[in-house]
């Protein structure tokens, strides 16, 4: 409403034609709108795990399910540990992507090469830190339909805590993989000399931005099912 | 970060301006992390539950803030032009209503079943025994009382 009134003539020059009101590339825009339409749905899987944690009576307490990592000594419980790990390999891997974005702003082909490999590595470590997790709790007999921890309150509990927990980190995992997939096309591309040949990185940065998304949602699915 | 407009003098400038920028939002978001992460290990410990909530609140608050550090600096949104913000930003708003409605529904869905449903409010009263050893092997004592549920 505000913008009809304050329209001025920089603005209506914007909307004449001619040029991107939105002063992105076409494709870049599209990335914005599918992770919005993404966002929906992820935000729609963690809003139906909160709505029948607010209907139920008791819920697991996740610092007794996720208190073990990888080579722990036995007896050994250190909740919140394993996945504070896995939350800073992904803040840095999205930090090496946002390097690897810059680097191709500058047309540093060296740059964007050695940034693109670091993400990736962080990508792939962090899958291997999700693919043990899910592989120790199923072996303490946790999976979709079973679920062996007790409520907080020491009550039986429903099967909906594990439902929710590998369907969204499943969900989540899921896109962490494609975008390690998507990262390494785009490595290979780079050492093809694809964007230098037409003279921009821009498709570095419609990856960087799915994988910035992939790191925004851990943010989310870390602090619903660890902390809260 | 740098526009095309921008003379070569000041590329150099925006450059270590955007370097400087990545660095800061860095430390920012590793700082909101681990003072999550202390408020999680000190919540382990509190008994009080309108304290718990209210560390809860923070942990939330904490959680946007981050939220709102990756999707302005490190997606770029803070530095687009504004109507691309706002085509992305007001459908967003959708998630008040979402998250608001659908979680005052499932308390109330709740306290309906507490009111009239004398068998599920039996069932979250009775305290299972917990057989869990140190030694795992929980699987099949424990799961069948749960499937009863």
């Amino acid at each position: 409403m505000s913008t009809t009134t304050t329209a001025s003539p920089n603005e209506a020059k914007l909307w004449g034609g001619g040029k991107s009101p939105f002063n992105v590339e076409y494709g870049k825009l599209m990335m914005w709108y599918f992770l919005m339409s993404d966002a929906f749905t992820f935000g729609a899987f963690l809003i139906s795990y909160g709505t029948v944690r607010f209907s139920t009576n008791g819920w697991p307490n996740s610092n007794e399910v996720f208190r073990s990592f990888p080579f722990a000594p036995e007896g050994v419980h250190a909740p919140l540990v394993f996945v504070s790990v896995m939350t800073f390999i992904l803040i840095v891997s999205s930090v090496t992507m946002v390097l690897a974005v810059h680097a191709g702003h500058n047309m540093d082909k060296k740059g964007v090469v050695r940034n693109m490999i670091l993400t990736i590595i962080g990508g792939i470590a962090f899958l291997s830190c999700q693919a043990w997790e899910w592989n120790h709790l199923f072996h303490e007999g946790a999976w979709w339909g079973r679920n062996p921890f007790l409520n907080a309150d020491g009550t039986a509990s429903s099967t909906n805590f594990t439902n929710f927990f590998f369907t969204i980190t499943g969900f989540h995992g899921f896109h962490v993989f494609s975008g390690k997939v998507i990262n390494i096309i785009m490595l290979i591309m780079t050492l093809r000399d694809k964007f230098e040949q037409r003279g921009h990185y821009l498709m570095i940065e419609k990856a960087g931005l799915y994988w910035h998304f992939v790191d925004l949602v851990w943010v989310f699915v870390f602090t619903i099912f660890y902390l809260l | 970060m740098s526009h095309s407009h921008n003379a070569d003098a000041n590329h150099e400038a925006n450059n270590a301006a955007a370097i400087s920028e990545i660095k800061k939002v860095t430390i920012i978001l590793s700082v909101l992390t681990l003072i999550e992460l202390v408020l999680g290990f000190w919540m382990m410990g509190i008994a009080s539950e309108s304290l718990r909530l209210a560390i809860k609140g923070v942990i939330v608050i904490l959680m946007m803030a981050k939220a709102f550090y990756i999707v302005a600096y490190f997606m770029h949104l803070k530095h687009e032009v504004k109507n691309l913000i706002m085509t992305i930003i007001v459908p967003l708003l959708l998630f008040v209503w979402f998250i608001a409605a659908f979680l005052w529904d499932g308390g109330s869905f709740r306290n309906l079943r507490n009111s009239y449903d004398p068998y599920f409010k039996a069932q979250s009263t009775i305290k299972v025994e917990k057989k869990e050893s140190k030694h795992g092997g929980t699987t099949h004592e424990v799961a069948p009382a749960a499937e009863k549920h």
